[in-house]
């Protein structure tokens, strides 16, 4: 019974990191960088919505949607000035770098404006925990409202850039921009419009994460960040589906550790099966092996 | 004894047969050409013969070894040194620093002696440096000795790949499209070039080309390949004159 | 003739090159001094004087990983969580048995680069096969595991020799007068204070020796030919596999040094996210990048330059850490964007030009 409960909490936890890391992912497969400020992406979103709802009062929904808006222009922001200068920069090192100096930007924004102090959020989801064999195992409404919207989300990712032209256009710039240039694709469109993507991914993800574990503060987003990242390289970054498995495994793995090994070491064991996993297959479960012509 | 010996030499990717039933004999001192299309499996036989791809079947010997199979740098070390059909050299060392990483397996000395600037050191230096110039020397490179290599203008560049290449003391020399991108001048030029390696290195040189003039002008034997096939191989004139090999180039 | 003169010149470049860091190293330590001497340092800046020691070679030693190899490592501060926890272990068991610190801390010093060093080479033998960023995400992997595992690990002395648990200090079964070393997250209370900043200075002119050296060396010329390309190196009979190694754990070797340097100028070791964990990594890379990737002086300047930063912005209380991510933005997109390269060599034009016109107009 305990094996299902620790199951439950695995994949609750999975689904937050999976929409954090395809959000992660999508950035990763078309503009080629490292988005290290994502996780920050994530903590303004969870202060947009905090700040809407119990500073103001709005409703939930408006809260969210103040900070899908918002995060969509600030990933957009971001990465037309930050990013998009370093695009064609000598070492893809340069635009890393600069990633960590907006992730920084963005805590210490954060930390100016709301303070160091942890707030407790209040969860946007009211929807009713599920209970299974006379409440032995219950399902919480977040756990349900996250996995579903992840399922969704990734979905409906995989049919846009399937069916639609924006979406072509992003897998073109992604195998090969100079050749989507001369294709008449707007390159820079896309890249933006893929930055705008992730961040309203990070947004939602944000409330999610904080929903199902309400403790907010400027630093919340950098750890699942990092996990995310983690799962999305497990997964095989780039991959959408890659991201959404990579994600469930991790949590599933982490709350399993946590349960049955130690709540210490869990992070290390963690980051153990990935060294494995990228042992034996080095681009992660899904990613594709790209080998170079001699 | 022939210096190269290839025995039915394949390989697959996937379902593809890039190369199949490849056997040739390439005597010591001699100018080899390998024709072929786009796409006929030339570079894949280089491929194979320098161990960047294990062979599926077939055997390699150089020189009397047994060489199928074999790592890359074991190869070199063996008696085989390479060219590129897209260029690869070390952008971000200089000319002569490139020939000196070719010199790397044959004057030594070890890491303490190079942290602590030992004797070993400033000799094995002295001797990279001088035996670097005097390669660069044939190639008219040494005037360049010290600027980086991506500096470099590009047919330079070939040469001095050719140069690297050297360096390491092959028996054989394989050269991927050495005159891809030169202007006719330049052709000429490293025609000349390549005699002379061939004549002051008493070198063995097997060479993919397109440029049909520098074929005709030095090779003395050719082999053409077709879809990852033998179509012809002999003598240079014989070879350009047999109908098929005419077929396979102008088509019907 | 002029072969050989132009090799008189080049090893003078390097070697100009060369003399120009190590006086600069020199220089600012006789500055430091001087101004000690004088009483003119403020105590916060005397206490960061050692710590700029430890950045500067982590900066160094992990560009030699990022620069010279080419290789992107995200794990650097876990190899000097190994110096720092062996080197600190080892003074600590042996305070009583060597006396003498000069000694003991060589040792230590020794040890802590070598169980760095091995370390290296564990962890490069699997990892180095890996490219890129998945390169990076596997070493980061390794450096928090590596400072999660030191916060569980206990480890006791008594009379029947070491005793070693992971569970708590209890778990040791140490008898009455047995002495606990490592205390789980508690780390190690009470290492010898060794380090100074002469100390530093010395490790740091080390360091950077090792890593010149070895760049302008035969093994530094096959590390370079891997980073510029792989394929051609093995044609020319370059041992890939060895010489990643070789430049991966000679980093993760000083990285150790840093730490040793860095455990013996602290009363309590402790392995936390900030000095430890991918945070500290992280911030090393920054100093690496923004130096420059393969410039060994430029490390040494942004290490000193961004660790000093914040501090000389104190004043700015809330504001410092915002300052200094702008600036880091700034100063990366100065360095790097370019459109702001190009700006630059316009403008340097532009002085040079009116230069060359002022200098012809006075001949005239």
């Amino acid at each position: 019974m305990s094996f299902i409960k620790y199951l439950i909490s695995g994949i609750s936890l999975g689904s937050v990191y999976a929409l954090i890391a395809l959000g992660y992912t999508m950035v990763y497969g078309i503009a080629k960088m490292l988005n290290f400020a994502h996780g920050d992406v994530i903590m303004i979103g969870a202060f947009t919505t905090y700040t809407i709802c119990s500073t103001m009062g709005l409703p939930p929904a408006v809260g969210v949607l103040a900070a899908v808006v918002l995060c969509t222009l600030l990933g957009m922001g971001i990465e037309k000035v930050a990013y998009k200068p370093l695009r064609k920069a000598s070492s893809p090192l340069a635009v890393l770098i600069t990633a960590i100096g907006v992730s920084y930007l963005l805590q210490n924004v954060a930390l100016l404006i709301f303070g160091a102090n942890t707030k407790a959020f209040a969860s946007v989801v009211s929807f009713p925990a599920v209970e299974f064999a006379d409440g032995a195992i219950s399902i919480t409404g977040e756990t349900i409202v996250t996995i579903l919207s992840c399922i969704v989300i990734m979905i409906c990712l995989m049919v846009f850039i399937k069916k639609t032209k924006a979406g072509q256009a992003m897998l073109a710039v992604s195998e090969d921009k100079g050749a989507a240039q001369l294709m008449g694709i707007n390159v820079n469109g896309t890249i933006a419009l893929t930055f705008a993507i992730g961040s309203a991914l990070a947004a939602i993800a944000g409330v999610l994460l904080c929903s199902a574990y309400p403790s907010l503060n400027p630093y919340t987003g950098s750890m699942p960040g990092i996990k995310a990242f983690v799962a999305a390289v497990f997964g095989g970054i780039g991959s959408i589906p890659g991201a959404f498995i990579g994600g469930v495994l991790l949590g599933i793995i982490e709350i399993f550790a946590k349960a049955y090994i130690s709540s210490q070491v869990a992070d290390a064991i963690v980051f153990a099966v990935l060294i494995i996993v990228l042992l034996i297959k080095p681009t992660g479960i899904l990613g594709k092996n790209i080998q170079e012509k001699v | 004894m022939a210096l190269l010996e290839v025995r039915n030499l394949g390989i697959s990717f996937g379902g593809l047969r890039a190369v199949d039933d490849f056997s040739v004999n390439i005597e010591k001192g001699c100018l080899y050409g390998l024709i072929g299309p786009n796409g006929a499996g030339k570079t894949t036989v280089f491929n194979l013969l320098t161990g960047v791809y294990k062979p599926s079947e077939g055997i390699i010997s150089l020189d009397g070894k047994d060489i199928t199979g074999k790592k890359t740098i074991e190869i070199n070390k063996a008696g085989i040194a390479r060219t590129f059909q897209n260029i690869r050299l070390f952008k971000e060392l200089t000319v002569a620093e490139n020939v000196k990483v070719g010199l790397h397996n044959h004057l030594k000395y070890n890491t303490l002696e190079g942290i602590l600037r030992l004797p070993g050191y400033r000799t094995v230096e002295k001797q990279m440096q001088e035996q670097a110039m005097e390669l660069l020397k044939v190639f008219d490179l040494d005037d360049e000795a010290d600027i980086l290599a991506a500096n470099l203008p590009y047919g330079k560049q070939r040469k001095l790949e050719i140069a690297r290449a050297l360096a390491t003391k092959p028996k054989l020399l394989l050269l991927d499209e050495p005159a891809a991108g030169m202007n006719p001048n330049e052709t000429q030029e490293l025609m000349e070039t390549i005699h002379f390696v061939r004549e002051n290195f008493d070198m063995t040189i097997l060479l993919i080309e397109h440029d049909m003039r520098l074929v005709s002008g030095i090779c003395e034997e050719l082999t053409v390949l077709n879809f990852g096939r033998m179509l012809c191989q002999g003598k240079t004139a014989d070879v350009l004159n047999n109908p098929e090999v005419i077929k396979a180039y102008l088509g019907e | 003739m002029k072969a050989d003169f132009m090799k008189k010149l080049k090893s003078n470049k390097t070697l100009r090159s060369n003399l120009i860091t190590f006086g600069m190293v020199i220089l600012a330590y006789v500055i430091m001094e001087i101004l000690m001497a004088a009483g003119l340092l403020s105590n916060l800046l005397k206490g960061m004087l050692v710590p700029l020691c430890v950045y500067a070679i982590l900066a160094v030693s992990l560009n030699l990983t990022v620069g010279i190899l080419g290789e992107l490592s995200l794990g650097h501060a876990g190899f000097m969580c190994v110096g720092a926890f062996s080197s600190a272990f080892f003074s600590k068991c042996m305070q009583e048995a060597i006396p003498i610190a000069g000694v003991r801390f060589i040792l230590a010093i020794l040890i802590g680069a070598l169980c760095a060093g091995v370390f290296g080479i564990l962890i490069g033998i699997p990892v180095l096969r890996l490219k890129g960023d998945y390169l990076a995400i596997v070493t980061l992997a390794f450096g928090e595991i590596i400072k999660n595992l030191v916060n569980i690990l206990y480890i006791g002395i008594d009379e029947n020799g070491f005793h070693f648990s992971t569970k708590s200090s209890l778990d040791l079964n140490l008898s009455e007068n047995g002495k606990i070393i490592i205390q789980g997250a508690q780390g190690i209370t009470g290492t010898p204070n060794d380090s100074n900043f002469t100390v530093g200075i010395l490790l740091l002119l080390i360091t950077l020796i090792i890593v010149l050296n070895l760049i302008h060396s035969r093994d530094g010329r096959a590390i370079m030919a891997i980073r510029d390309n792989t394929i051609a190196a093995e044609s020319v009979g370059i041992n890939i596999t060895k010489y990643k190694l070789m430049a991966f754990s000679i980093s993760a070797a000083l990285a150790g040094v840093a730490g040793v340097l860095y455990a013996h100028n602290l009363s309590t070791l402790t392995a936390l996210p900030k000095n430890f964990g991918y945070n500290m990594s992280i911030m090393i890379l920054v100093f690496v990048v923004l130096g420059g990737i393969g410039n060994i002086r430029g490390s040494v300047i942004a290490a000193v330059v961004l660790t000093l930063l914040p501090e000389l912005l104190r004043g700015l209380n809330d504001y410092r850490m915002l300052i200094y991510a702008i600036v880091l933005i700034v100063m990366m997109l100065f360095n790097w964007a370019p459109v702001c390269i190009g700006w630059r060599e316009k403008i340097k034009y532009k002085m040079k030009s009116r230069k060359t016109v002022k200098n012809s107009g006075k001949e005239a």
